[in-house]
């Protein structure tokens, strides 16, 4: 292990739940009996997880099992959908995220997000990087926050010299890098990554896991893969959910299975499921 | 043996036969094109037949004095009379209504983007698609019950401002159902890309939303003016006249005094039993349908540009 250990950070009085079993590690998510609800519907039950600074934690697991929906907690996405609600506790840092003063929008600027399907504005490349900074009431040039952001994202040399032109135009693999420069131009801590390359080819889906080490040096990040060997190739920690059938209400539920470092949860997982998932058995 | 070679029977074993096109394999779908290909034909055969029509009838005006039918006000005299009258009118209505849009795109906002989803908002929203119903000569009722009698000190009675804003209450629910869907066909990856980034509501609304919806909107907004600058029921129920010889000597009586519009001009034409008015019943159509286009060409381009701007 490559932590070093610290002191438990102060945690604000709207976390109630204990916390002195934690290991003490440098934690920027925190996360204690989180349950979240479509309507009536329980998506997610009774999760404990933490998210190490400077980490990759990677969430694995079958469809419906919860991970898209427990990772838009940690920038309060789920905010956007009328009938998500959200229970438990969700530390960013030792601050409760779902606390009535916390500010979403202020939360998104600090944990920003990629999406499945590359989303680039339409609009040029510069103005798509720029956005953010922009609405951030960041004025003036700009120049060099987005030739650093591309510089980032590895985008730099292809687009140099067609910033003006529209983002649309560009490759499926290019647009994802735009959309990852786009949001490190906002200079966030973290970066949540929601199955960033289920759209895209192998090659350019190397590209993006090539970034990600490349960029795991300044900012904790979260990935969401359908593709167990992506999470093996890129990530720290592996987190597997499953999602298992509620007896009561017929429904299914999304439930964290366990969380340890990614060459344990392939090589010697503590459950049985997470090995039949990652062995291929399952799933 | 050589694959250009058709055969009965390939070294594979795939009998030929079943990769052969078959004669008369897609009867329906042959037939279905056919049908939407005479359907074409016939739009198009109906829309050729009425402005030939209306040019042929107005021919005799068209060719020898068009301008100075554009020109002129009315007159008893058809060598003289023209329909500039209602051309401003006409005008006039359409840019009272085009003041009206701010409100209808501001209530597809608020819909779609504030309202919460309760009955309250569904019943809003079923009322404005029935209000998008309701016969245009209904409206005329509550033009001359509202704005003209009880509004009489603002709009002076049947004027083009009672006109021009019974005629924006009419074309409003179009303005709020096309720009509301407009809205929500904005893809969420764009709202969750901007809300992702930091944006507050009003930034994605304004940076992302409004210009996404933008060609939506202004598509909405021709079919809303195109169906203004074309009723003439209302009018006729608040009391526009088809022809006027006094009055409108400053701005101020140009909307609160009597008031024409070109659907009223070609009302009244057509109505004269006298056979000498006919073409300028024709050449008032003419008129109006070249107004209608040429807002339609200044919407088409605008909308153009807004797209080419977003890069599709």
């Amino acid at each position: 292990m490559h932590m070093t250990e610290s002191e438990i950070r102060p945690i604000t009085a709207a976390a109630s739940t204990p916390v002195d079993d934690l290991e003490v590690l440098d934690e920027v998510f925190t996360v204690r009996d989180l349950n979240v609800y479509y309507a009536d519907h329980r998506a997610v039950a009774d999760v404990d997880l933490d998210v190490r600074e400077r980490q990759i934690t990677a969430f694995i697991g079958p469809s419906g099992c919860g991970k898209s929906t427990v990772l838009r907690c940690f920038n309060r996405m789920n905010d956007l959908i009328d009938i998500a609600r959200v229970e438990g506790s969700v530390l960013y840092k030792g601050i409760d995220l779902y606390d009535p003063q916390v500010d979403p929008v202020a939360v998104r600027r600090r944990i920003g997000m990629v999406f499945q399907k590359p989303n680039p504005f339409p609009k040029s490349i510069y103005d798509n990087v720029a956005y953010g900074p922009r609405v951030g009431g960041m004025k003036g040039n700009l120049d060099d926050v987005v030739e650093q952001s591309l510089r980032s994202a590895g985008l730099w040399e292809e687009v140099k010299d067609r910033l003006g032109d529209s983002a649309l135009g560009m490759s499926g693999g290019q647009q994802q890098r735009l959309c990852i420069a786009r949001a490190i131009a906002v200079n966030p801590d973290v970066l949540l990554m929601d199955e960033p390359c289920s759209a895209l080819d192998p090659i350019a889906t190397g590209r993006i896991e090539e970034l990600m080490k490349e960029i795991q040096s300044e900012y904790t990040i979260v990935i969401v893969t359908h593709n167990m060997q992506q999470a093996a190739r890129v990530s720290d920690r592996t987190a597997f959910f499953t999602a298992e059938l509620d007896e009561g209400t017929g429904q299914r539920r999304g439930k964290l299975v366990e969380l340890d470092d990614t060459g344990t949860i392939f090589s010697n997982p503590a459950d049985e499921r997470t090995e039949a998932y990652v062995t291929g058995r399952f799933g | 043996m050589a694959l250009t070679e058709p055969t009965t029977s390939s070294r594979r074993g795939i009998d030929f036969e079943a990769l052969k096109a078959r004669r008369g394999a897609d009867i329906p779908g042959q037939i279905f094109y056919g049908v939407i290909l005479a359907g074409v034909a016939v739009a198009f055969f109906m829309v050729g037949a009425v402005v030939w029509d209306v040019i042929d009838k107005s021919w005799v005006i068209v060719s020898d004095r068009f301008w100075n039918f554009l020109t002129s006000a009315s007159s008893s005299d058809p060598a003289k009379a023209g329909v500039v009258q209602g051309i401003r009118g006409s005008l006039l209505i359409a840019g009272i209504v085009f003041l009206s849009f701010p409100i209808g795109i501001s209530a597809a906002i608020y819909l779609e983007e504030y309202a919460e989803d309760n009955w309250a908002s569904r019943l809003i929203q079923v009322t404005v698609r029935n209000l998008a119903g309701v016969p245009s000569i209904v409206y005329g009722l509550l033009g001359l019950a509202v704005f003209v009698q009880s509004l009489r000190g603002i709009t002076g009675g049947s004027s083009v401002l009672a006109g021009g804003i019974t005629i924006a209450v009419l074309v409003l629910p179009i303005v709020v159902i096309t720009s509301a869907e407009a809205v929500r066909a904005v893809p969420a990856s764009l709202r969750e890309g901007a809300y992702g980034l930091g944006a507050t509501k009003w930034e994605v609304i304004r940076t992302q939303i409004v210009p996404a919806a933008m060609p939506g909107i202004l598509t909405g907004t021709v079919l809303a003016i195109g169906r203004a600058l074309g009723e003439a029921a209302p009018l006729l129920v608040i009391g526009a006249v088809g022809w006027y010889t006094t009055g409108n000597n400053d701005f101020l009586d140009q909307l609160q005094g009597a008031f024409t519009a070109l659907p009223m001009n070609i009302t009244y034409f057509a109505r004269d039993v006298a056979e000498i008015w006919s073409p300028h019943a024709a050449a008032s159509s003419l008129v109006l349908l070249l107004l209608v286009f040429f807002v339609n060409l200044v919407a088409i381009v605008a909308r153009a540009r807004i797209s080419k701007k977003l890069g599709r």
